[in-house]
C-alpha cells in the first residue's frame, strides 16, 4: 500500500537521523551518556596555567584518569586555581604527588600529568596536589634560554 | 419568479480595470441560468463573486436570502457547503484517486462511516458514467472524464446550488454532448438551481431556462430563451450569431487602451 | 530625491509583503479547526516527499564533502607535521558551518522549489479555489503540513550531512592517508563540545529550515497562476532562500561564536 510505504520510509528516516545524532554526540563530542561516573574532586594551584581549558584530560602515565572541572583566579596568591574531578576507583594517588601541565604534540592540546609520590596517605575529595609545574610557555623558554647562554659567556 | 440569487448593484474593478460597474441580475430557483459573454468579460469572477472567494467593491449578493459577503468565515464555509463548483479546469486533488476526490468533501463535512462514503461515491460516480474509473488517478484521465469527475465530486453532497465554470471550453462534440446531458439531467432530478458561465452559445441555449448576457461591464441581455433568440439589441445578435463585425468592432479600438476599459 | 523616494517605495512592499507573509504562516498554523489524524497522516506524506527524497542528495554531498575537507586539511596539517588533528579540523567545520549550510542550500534547491512549484500549480489548476469552495481552508489544509515537515526536515538532514561527513572524512584521513585512529578520535573528542557545537549546529540548523520553508511555501502561495509565474516564483524561492541562509548564518555565528 501506497500510505504504509510512505511510513515506513518515513520512520527509517527519523531512526537514520537520531542515530546520527547519537553518533555525533557519543563518537564525536565523546558526551559520555552514563551519567556522571563516580568521582572526587581535587585542586590544584599553578603559577601559569596558559592555554588549559575546562573539561581538558588528567592523566597518570598517559592514561585518562579524569577531567578539568574548572578554572578560576586565587585572587589572594594570583595563582591559576584548577580544580579536576578524579574517577572515583582511582583512589590510591599519595599526597606528594606532583602535577604538570603537559602538551600532546607540538600544536596539541593541553592537558594534566600526575607523577605519583611516595607518601602513603592518599588524596580524598577536596584536598589539594601542593607540587605543581606550570605550563611550559615558549615566550619564557626562549628568553630563559637566552639569559643562560648570557651567564655562560660571562 | 422564485429567485435564488439576487445580485444587486454589483461594481467590482481589478487594479485600474473595471470588471463590472453597476450590475444586477437574479438566478431563479431550480432552473439554470447561463450567464454568457465574450471573453475577458470577467464571467468567471461573477462565479467567485458569488461563492464570496471575491469581495466587491459595491452592492450585494444575496444567495438564498442571506447576504453571502456579510457572514463570518465560519458562516461562510458552511454557506459554501450548500454551494458546488465545477472549475474550468476540473481542479481535481492531483494526489488522490477518483474515487477520493469525490469522498474528500463528504470527509470533512459529514459523519458518515467509509463504507458509507464508498456506495455514495460509487453512486455519484455512476451517474456521471465512471464508476469504472474509480480508481484512476487524475492523470490517468482524460480532460471531459476528469470534468465528469470534477462534476461527481460538486455535487457529493448534494447541493442547492452548482456552478459551472466554462464546462465546455475544450471538449470534443461527444464530451460537450454528455456534459449538456448531465447538467440537464442532475437539474431535472434534484431541482438544483444551476448557473451555467459560457461562451458556447448553442450548448448554452440549448440547456438554459433563463440567460443573462453580459458585455463591457454591464448587463446587456436578461431573460429567457426566447426574448434572447428574438432580441433585437444589435451587441446580442451580433454575439449570438457570431458576426465578425458589429457593435463590438472588429479592429480593436485605438483610445480603449487610454480609457483603460477593455470590451 | 527620486531615488530616495523609489527606496521609500520599495521598502513598503518589502515591510508589506513581510507583513503579509508573517499572517499567512500564522493562519496556516493556527486557525482551527484541526483533525489531529487527518493532518498526522498529511505530515507524514510530506515528511516523505520533503525529507525523505532530499536524503540521497544529502548523504552524497555530505560524504564527498568529508572527504574533500578530509584531503584538503591533511594536506595543510601535514606541513606541521599535526596531521592528526585532521579530525578535529574536520568535525568542527562541519558541525559549526558546513553541515547546516550546505544543507540548507541543497534543502533551498531540492526541496524548496518543489514545494514552490507544487503549491504554485495547485493554484494555477485552481485545486486551492476547489479546497476554499468545499468549505475546507487550504492553508490549513495544503500549506501547514508542508510547512512543519520541512521545519522538521531540514535539522534532521543536517544531522545525517555531518554524522556522513565525518565517515567521509574518516575513511579518507585514516583509511587511505593514514592518519592514527586513536589519535583522529581523541583529539576530536577533545575539541568538539556537545552544547557548543553539535547543539548550535542543530539551532543554526533549525532556523535555516524555519527561514527557507517559510519563503518556499509563501511563494507557491502567493505566486502568479501561469506556467511563467510558477518558474518564477522558483526560482525565487531558491534565490531568496539561499541568500536569507547565508544572512542568518553570519547573524546566528556572530551571536553563537563571535564572543572570543
Amino acid at each position: 500500500m501506497r500510505s504504509k510505504r510512505t511510513e515506513l520510509f518515513v520512520g527509517g528516516f527519523i531512526v537514520l537521523a537520531v542515530l546520527g545524532f547519537t553518533y555525533l554526540a557519543v563518537q564525536v563530542s565523546g558526551l559520555a551518556f552514563s551519567g556522571k561516573k563516580d568521582s572526587y574532586q581535587v585542586v590544584a594551584r599553578f603559577d601559569d596555567i596558559a592555554g588549559l581549558s575546562a573539561r581538558a584530560k588528567v592523566t597518570i602515565a598517559g592514561v585518562a584518569v579524569g577531567s578539568v572541572e574548572s578554572i578560576s583566579l586565587d585572587k589572594e596568591l594570583y595563582m591559576g586555581l584548577v580544580t579536576m574531578n578524579i574517577d572515583a576507583d582511582v583512589n590510591n594517588i599519595p599526597v606528594d604527588s606532583s602535577i604538570a601541565i603537559l602538551t600532546s604534540g607540538l600544536l596539541g592540546e593541553k592537558y594534566l600529568g600526575i607523577t605519583i609520590g611516595a607518601e602513603d596517605e592518599v588524596l580524598v575529595n577536596e584536598s589539594e596536589i601542593f607540587d605543581t609545574q606550570s605550563a611550559l610557555v615558549l615566550e619564557t623558554l626562549i628568553s630563559q634560554f637566552l639569559f643562560n647562554s648570557d651567564d655562560s659567556e660571562e | 419568479m422564485d429567485t435564488y440569487i439576487t445580485v444587486q448593484n454589483l461594481s467590482f474593478a481589478r487594479g485600474d480595470r473595471i470588471i463590472y460597474d453597476n450590475i444586477s441580475l437574479s438566478v431563479p430557483r431550480g432552473k439554470i441560468t447561463a450567464v454568457m459573454g465574450p471573453s475577458g468579460t470577467g464571467k468567471t469572477t461573477l462565479l467567485r463573486l458569488i461563492a464570496a472567494q471575491l469581495a466587491p467593491d459595491e452592492g450585494a449578493v444575496m444567495v438564498n436570502g442571506e447576504d453571502i459577503h456579510a457572514l463570518s468565515r465560519s458562516g461562510l464555509y458552511k454557506a459554501r457547503k450548500k454551494m458546488g463548483m465545477l472549475f474550468q479546469s476540473g481542479a481535481l486533488f492531483t494526489d488522490m484517486s477518483a474515487a477520493e476526490n469525490v469522498a474528500f468533501p463528504m470527509e470533512e463535512h459529514t459523519d458518515l462511516n467509509s463504507s458509507q462514503i464508498h456506495q455514495i461515491v460509487l453512486e455519484k460516480l455512476h451517474s456521471v458514467g465512471l464508476r469504472g474509473a474509480a480508481n484512476l488517478m487524475p492523470s490517468e484521465l482524460s480532460g471531459g472524464m476528469a470534468r465528469r469527475v470534477a462534476l461527481a465530486r460538486a455535487i457529493a453532497l448534494d447541493p442547492e446550488l452548482v456552478m459551472y465554470d466554462e464546462p465546455f471550453t475544450g471538449q470534443d462534440p461527444i464530451s460537450k454532448g454528455v456534459l449538456v446531458k448531465l447538467i440537464r439531467q442532475l437539474n431535472d432530478d434534484a431541482k438544483v438551481t444551476s448557473v451555467l458561465v459560457s461562451h458556447d452559445v448553442e450548448e448554452a441555449l440549448s440547456i438554459a431556462d433563463h440567460v443573462c448576457i453580459l458585455a463591457g461591464g454591464s448587463v446587456i441581455a436578461e431573460g429567457s430563451v426566447e426574448e434572447i433568440r428574438a432580441s433585437e439589441e444589435p451587441q446580442v445578435k451580433q454575439f449570438l450569431n457570431g458576426d465578425p463585425d458589429g457593435p463590438v468592432p472588429f479592429h480593436y479600438p485605438e483610445a480603449a487602451v487610454d480609457r483603460g476599459v477593455v470590451i | 530625491m527620486k531615488a530616495l523616494g523609489s527606496i521609500g517605495a520599495w521598502f513598503y512592499d518589502w515591510l508589506e509583503a513581510v507583513g503579509r507573509a508573517g499572517i499567512f504562516i500564522v493562519q496556516s498554523l493556527f486557525r482551527l479547526p484541526v483533525r489531529y489524524k487527518e493532518a498526522f497522516s498529511l505530515l507524514i506524506n510530506q515528511l516523505y516527499s520533503v525529507g525523505v527524497l532530499s536524503l540521497v542528495i544529502v548523504v552524497v554531498s555530505g560524504t564527498f564533502i568529508g572527504m574533500v575537507m578530509a584531503l584538503q586539511g591533511y594536506s595543510i596539517l601535514v606541513k606541521f607535521g599535526s596531521e592528526d588533528a585532521v579530525g578535529q579540523l574536520l568535525a568542527l567545520s562541519l558541525l559549526r558551518e558546513l553541515a547546516p549550510v550546505v544543507t540548507a542550500l541543497l534543502f533551498a534547491g531540492r526541496a524548496g522549489s518543489s514545494l514552490t512549484a507544487e503549491i504554485g500549480l495547485m493554484k494555477a489548476t485552481e485545486q486551492l479555489s476547489s479546497f476554499e469552495m468545499m468549505g475546507v481552508d487550504p492553508l490549513r489544509r495544503v500549506i501547514a503540513p508542508r510547512f512543519i515537515a520541512g521545519v522538521i526536515c531540514l535539522p534532521l538532514l543536517s544531522v545525517i550531512f555531518a554524522a556522513t561527513g565525518i565517515l567521509g572524512g574518516l575513511v579518507v584521513s585514516v583509511g587511505w592517508l593514514g592518519v592514527h585512529e586513536g589519535a583522529f578520535w581523541s583529539l576530536m573528542q577533545q575539541s568538539v563540545y556537545f552544547d557548543t557545537d553539535i547543539v548550535n549546529g542543530f539551532i543554526k540548523a533549525l532556523c535555516f529550515s524555519i527561514a527557507v520553508t517559510w519563503i518556499a511555501v509563501y511563494q507557491g502561495y502567493e505566486c502568479v497562476p501561469t506556467a511563467e509565474g510558477i518558474g518564477k516564483a522558483t526560482t525565487r524561492t531558491v534565490v531568496v532562500g539561499s541568500l536569507s541562509i547565508l544572512a542568518l548564518d553570519f547573524i546566528l555565528t556572530a551571536a553563537m561564536f563571535g564572543d572570543f
